[in-house]
């Protein structure tokens, strides 16, 4: 078991006629995943062979899922084209989308939000992201550019804003492995939460406990905390990234900026560890901290 | 800054006065000469608390305008350095309110906040009279059309000899808000003047980077070249995603995440080594070639507070072997201008390989050490001259 994605996962990419879109698509065909087609308008009727597989690209998100049965897509697609392409995927009812693109503008991200939102045919739909590493259910499927090869299949849960810290994290543990591994992004606004994560997570018989990586900015850890107290029963470690940024400054993700008292890495750990989450001072303490609750499950 | 946020306002026709930037105490008298009458000298920096910190005075004639711009320009703010001034006619206002539009990323959704009680003083009013303080949830997909603003104005409770002003206002603020990609369009204070005219009499407008990169090109003028940090200036212009800190070491690493989390275990380490810090944030994200990682040890060896580097690289997509053939690389290119210890830690993809890369070029400055809590001890400890 796992979450949101499985190996009867079929996928998608829009944009996979692109640079990013290409190699990642290969490096996805490579980790095992079923990759069923692509999508883009101006190339479609046409393939293009990757890792040794000749893949159909469409026209529209609609035509790819009516021949090939897709559930889920991965959009590679530039910042500026990515609402439109996030809508046309809603549109068509895709049940899991992973938006990969940085740099998108965070009024395009509430449109598409507000989308989701509008009507019980677009709520049918999961985003992911955007500007995130996407997901992965290691041994099963990968839909996102988190590397395979980092670590195999086990009882933890993983979810992070940050990409990188997702791969050290998975690093650190290799030898437990994951249930699935979810890079939610640093955007001010992403479609799938911490908390609706943790619920997933929850929920899944497979994760036995659950790592939790923040960073500062907005109030997510904190809500998460609340969400952890009164419907979490699985241990959750934490770690927070960001004790040392100035206020006012963005650190390299859009949303990473503490603004007033608000954000703050230190408020995050505090309203953590009220809910009786253990947070590391470093990502290796973190993993020491997990290593513990894992010996003694 | 205020009268940047005022030229959006009146492009988009918001009710304002522009009035006139000077850097100079002399041309502060000659704009508030050709005013006539009082004006108000206001600081331009981005920070808030202009007028408690005596950045912001009324001058009754030309020669005080100089006087106050002698004053206030070069002062500190909030660390911030005055270089500018603003002079305006000064318009005493009856009555002040509260406005903005902002991004409530909370509720992934747009919040509009009004208050008619008290303006600049809007959050010691949220604390005694929260109930004066209305917060009116926005749908980014309805957003806010002359109806919506006419049941904002009634639920703020404008008075009724300016409500329909306020209404064509908070129209305009919204287009300010969408049309320009703004987090946050604030009016504070939104004034009642002579005779009820509306106006905006201070304000501010935080744009976000992404749309500005994506579609407004033209906000690149907002940028103030002699505001910014001169490394941080340099970082940009060769496309780097660099942040100055107070700190002595450099830190270069790949992923927001990483390097944030980077800074605070160098931190942590540096409890035991003095208590040095990180001197800045630095992520060459996914492409550490050569020639990325030299113009990112530039910056950071032209940084003078900084005694020791440290290069904290997760080999994910990235193999460790590039990372490390970017690190030779960049030396190379540096030459003689390398002239701080460098601690790496590799780790990931390919590690073995870029480990041999390093091992066999035996720089002089170059150390490896294995895990990221051991390395950002021993670049601590250099940093601190060996202690």
């Amino acid at each position: 078991m796992s979450i949101y994605l499985n190996k009867d996962s079929k996928i998608i990419v829009q944009g996979i006629t692109g640079g990013m879109g290409a190699k990642h698509t290969t490096l996805m065909l490579q980790s095992g995943s079923n990759i069923v087609g692509g999508v883009n308008a101006r190339k479609a009727g046409t393939t293009v062979e990757l890792d040794g597989k000749e893949l159909p690209v469409f026209g529209t998100v609609e035509e790819a899922m009516k021949e090939t049965g897709a559930d889920v897509s991965v959009a590679f697609v530039p910042p500026a084209f990515t609402k439109d392409a996030c809508i046309e995927a809603i549109d068509a009812g895709i049940g899991l989308l992973v938006v990969i693109t940085e740099g998108v503008p965070v009024q395009d991200t509430a449109e598409v939000w507000s989308y989701l939102q509008s009507d019980a045919n677009t709520a049918g739909t999961r985003m992911i992201g955007p500007n995130c590493p996407g997901i992965i259910t290691p041994g099963e499927s990968l839909a996102g550019i988190t590397p395979h090869t980092i670590a195999g299949t086990g009882p933890v849960g993983l979810v992070s804003k940050s990409g990188t810290l997702t791969y050290q994290m998975m690093f650190e543990l290799k030898d437990y492995g994951f249930s699935t591994a979810i890079g939610i992004g640093g955007d001010p606004i992403i479609g799938t939460t911490h908390i609706d994560a943790l619920a997933a997570f929850e929920a899944d018989p497979d994760t036995k406990a659950i790592v939790m990586i923040g960073e500062i900015g907005g109030d997510a850890e904190e809500r998460a905390a609340a969400y952890i107290k009164d419907n979490v029963t699985k241990p959750v470690v934490g770690y927070v990234a960001g004790f040392t940024a100035p206020e006012g400054k963005t650190m390299g993700h859009a949303g990473a900026i503490v603004s007033g008292s608000s954000g703050t890495a230190q408020a995050k750990k505090e309203a953590l560890e009220a809910v009786g989450v253990k947070v590391g001072k470093t990502p290796s303490e973190t993993a020491a901290l997990m290593r513990e609750v894992l010996a003694n499950l | 800054m205020e009268y940047q946020a005022k030229e959006l306002f009146a492009k988009h026709g918001v009710a304002t006065t522009l009035g006139v930037v000077v850097e100079t105490a002399e041309a502060a008298k000659a704009a508030a000469e050709e005013m006539g009458g009082v004006t108000v000298v206001k600081a331009q920096v981005k920070a808030g608390g202009r007028g408690k910190a005596g950045g912001v005075k009324l001058a009754k004639t030309a020669d005080e305008a100089f006087e106050h711009a002698s004053n206030i320009l070069g002062m500190e703010i909030k660390g911030l350095t005055v270089n500018r001034v603003l002079i305006t006619p000064a318009t005493p206002p009856e009555e002040e309110y509260y406005f903005s539009f902002l991004l409530d990323r909370s509720n992934r959704q747009y919040l509009c906040i009004a208050s008619v009680e008290g303006g600049v003083e809007i959050e010691e009013v949220a604390k005694t009279n929260p109930d004066a303080v209305k917060q009116i949830p926005i749908d980014p997909g309805k957003g806010v059309d002359a109806a919506k603003a006419r049941e904002i104005a009634t639920e703020a409770k404008f008075p009724e000899a300016v409500f329909e002003q306020a209404v064509t206002m908070i129209e305009a603020l919204y287009t300010v808000f969408v049309e320009e990609d703004a987090t946050l369009v604030e009016v504070n204070p939104l004034a009642r003047l002579a005779g009820d005219k509306l106006e905006a009499l201070d304000g501010k407008v935080s744009l976000d980077e992404n749309a500005s990169e994506v579609r407004h090109h033209e906000h690149e003028a907002f940028e103030i070249k002699d505001e910014a940090d001169p490394l941080e200036a340099k970082a940009k212009a060769k496309g780097l995603n660099y942040v100055k800190l107070d700190g002595e070491v450099g830190i270069i690493g790949n992923g927001a995440g990483l390097v944030m989390s980077t800074l605070d275990v160098v931190a942590y380490a540096g409890e035991a080594h003095g208590g040095v810090k990180p001197a800045n944030f630095l992520d060459i994200g996914g492409g550490a070639n050569a020639q990325v990682m030299a113009d990112g040890l530039d910056v950071i060896l032209n940084d003078e507070q900084v005694k020791s580097v440290f290069v904290n690289v997760f080999g994910g997509i990235t193999a460790c072997d590039e990372v490390a053939n970017g690190i030779k690389g960049a030396l190379e290119i540096l030459g003689d201008a390398a002239t701080k210890p460098l601690v790496v830690r590799l780790d990931g993809n390919n590690v073995d390989k870029g480990r041999a890369i390093l091992d066999e070029l035996n720089h002089p400055l170059v150390t490896q050490v294995d895990t990221m809590d051991g390395a950002a001890d021993k670049a601590a400890e250099l940093a601190n001259g060996g202690n």
